[in-house]
């Protein structure tokens, strides 16, 4: 990308289903923790030690590693979305039971096994849309 | 994903329309997982009692929907089903995990009778579809115990992990609509640790310093979660052989501070008598050492949440405690009492509370100013002693959850530090 204007950047990989969502980016390179890390009503990060604690991924494009912890992961991500708090779509890299879970419960996109690795092509603020069914990821960054 | 004839039956609906949620809820999963098949199991271990705050937004259909809230309950958080379903008794061998009230001490809690009602409801409901009342963390303590190469589906990490390492069943971290969906179909996706390859180790820990007490074995799985995250740790050096309390200790961390599922103590756990089985094809990743700094790094960063030494609460039974712990606490405390600014709660299973009440543990408890309660944990349930600040534990986990959910402080040590704290009203525990 160069340093002016808009650009976007097409990244694939495998969909998950859930259909297209366009949102803002939230990016961490933590792992997230859900039962314990999570508060759901406001989609809150409360894991004391965790990058992102106090900030909400609500309605966020949420681009992280995956799920850590216990197995209420689902759970809290399940009620986030029934609390209208989920994240608009998952962008993750490593899947495990939980985050498997979670994208199922939480009926969002998502997308993992990207060619590229997303945290060097997507930061918090980049407008992003995220095709689950096809598995591609548009990134637009409008610098200034 | 490939279904076999039964599977796709149900996925058509032959079993009604529950069992089909359940069966497209599996198929979803397994699809992102990207399982190629399921796997039949009659051992499910899942999560089912609802209070208001989980039945109030799910939507209620009303009165006239001929659903109960608890079908309605099941149906949105156990199923993940697109409305509300009729619920059929469970297929499988299924069992409720640690719940939200102690139906005995729930005033203790502080929860209302309603909300009270609103569980034992739930509970019968659970009860009336064949879900076994286990309502523990730890089912290996009371009557489940898989055997070496059972295919199970089970929630609670700390289960899992010991499970899996030290029984040798094969199950993977299911949340609670898998759970749900499998006591309803006897299926879980065929990934993960059901697989043979997927269960060799993939770090060796040279432990190089003595591991003998419960707080050494919590120390140690504290500190290889956080190192080794999702991986197989592979222990050597281990001298003696760990007992039921260590281990769950042990892994109930490694499963906190990472996501450890699976570990291997050679001569010890179910898979390997020798290092080179625990690693079978694979070479380890990386080759970590766990010496004296490591140890107390561990100690380090669980009490690092702790600044006041008042204590409000002492916690012992993260999991659930055996009657051997409690049975300790009852000597540790034997010619004391409790400090009056200080509450000590001991939790275990609903099953060996009745027997810790046989033996005259619980009444010896109580007798010196402590509490044993059952089938829930303060971090499950979300509950302290009004105005507590300070907690103490002697379980890694809980030093780990706790102060994170609760926003309080908290210190971690031994079982006689733990006591100690509650008698003193202070804590005085050292990493010696």
């Amino acid at each position: 990308m160069t340093a002016t204007g808009t650009d976007t950047l097409v990244l694939r990989g495998r969909g998950l289903g859930g259909g297209v969502v366009e949102g803002e980016a939230l990016v961490t390179r933590e792992a997230i923790s859900g039962w314990g890390g999570v508060e759901p009503r406001e989609g809150r990060i409360i894991e004391s030690r965790h990058e992102l604690v106090g900030r909400s991924f609500a309605g966020k494009v949420l681009v992280f590693p995956g799920a850590k912890g216990s197995s209420g992961w689902s759970g809290m991500f399940h009620m986030a979305r029934l609390m209208g708090s989920a994240p608009a779509a998952m962008i993750f890299t490593t899947m495990n039971t939980k985050i498997a879970l979670g994208v199922v419960v939480s009926h969002v996109p998502a997308v993992t096994d990207l060619d590229r690795n997303p945290f060097e092509v997507i930061r918090t603020g980049d407008l992003v849309r995220v095709d689950g069914d096809r598995g591609e990821v548009v990134i637009t960054r409008v610098d200034g | 994903m490939r279904l076999a004839d039964d599977e796709q039956a149900m996925l058509d609906g032959a079993q009604g329309d529950a069992v089909q949620a359940a069966m497209d809820l599996l198929v979803r999963y397994g699809e992102v997982l990207g399982a190629e098949r399921l796997i039949d199991t009659d051992n499910v271990c899942g999560a089912n009692l609802f209070g208001s705050r989980h039945l109030s937004v799910c939507g209620l259909a009303g009165p006239d929907a001929g659903f109960s809230p608890n079908d309605q309950g099941f149906s949105e958080h156990s199923l993940d089903a697109p409305q509300p379903l009729p619920i059929p008794p469970v297929r499988a061998q299924s069992y409720q995990l640690i719940g939200p009230m102690d139906t005995k001490n729930w005033a203790v809690q502080g929860l209302a009778p309603e909300e009270r009602d609103r569980i034992l409801e739930s509970e019968r409901y659970s009860a009336e579809h064949g879900i076994h009342l286990m309502n523990t963390c730890t089912p290996y303590q009371v009557g489940n115990v898989p055997v070496k190469g059972e295919h199970c589906a089970w929630m609670e990490s700390s289960a899992v992990v010991y499970v899996n390492s030290v029984l040798g069943a094969r199950t993977n971290v299911e949340g609670r609509e898998s759970a749900g969906a499998a006591m309803l179909t006897g299926k879980i996706p065929y990934w993960g640790y059901h697989l043979e390859e997927n269960r060799y180790g993939t770090h060796s820990v040279d432990v190089a310093v003595p591991v003998e007490s419960q707080r050494d074995w919590g120390l140690l799985g504290y500190w290889i979660g956080e190192q080794v995250q999702e991986g197989i740790p592979v222990l050597d050096g281990i001298g003696t052989t760990p007992d039921l309390v260590r281990l769950k200790h042990f892994g109930a961390a490694a499963a906190s501070s990472g996501g450890v599922e699976m570990y291997h103590i050679p001569g010890v756990t179910a898979e390997a008598r020798t290092m080179a089985e625990a690693f079978g094809p694979l070479r380890p990743v990386a080759a970590l050492r766990y010496g004296e700094d490591e140890r107390r790094a561990a100690y380090e960063q669980l009490n690092s949440v702790g600044t006041d030494t008042d204590v409000d609460l002492v916690m012992i039974g993260c999991p659930h405690a055996t009657l051997g712990q409690i049975r300790d606490v009852v000597r540790l405390l034997e010619g004391r009492r409790v400090h009056p600014d200080s509450a000590l709660w001991v939790f275990t299973p609903r099953a060996l509370r009745q027997v810790a009440e046989q033996n005259g543990y619980a009444e010896a408890l109580a007798d010196a100013g402590a509490l044993l309660m059952s089938d829930t944990c303060p971090a499950i349930g979300q509950f302290l002693p009004p105005g507590t600040r300070v907690i103490a534990t002697d379980s890694a986990k809980q030093g780990h959850y706790l102060p994170a959910i609760m926003k309080v402080q908290g210190w971690f040590g031994s079982l006689a530090e733990c006591v100690d704290a509650a008698v003193t009203g202070t804590w005085r525990g050292a990493l010696r």
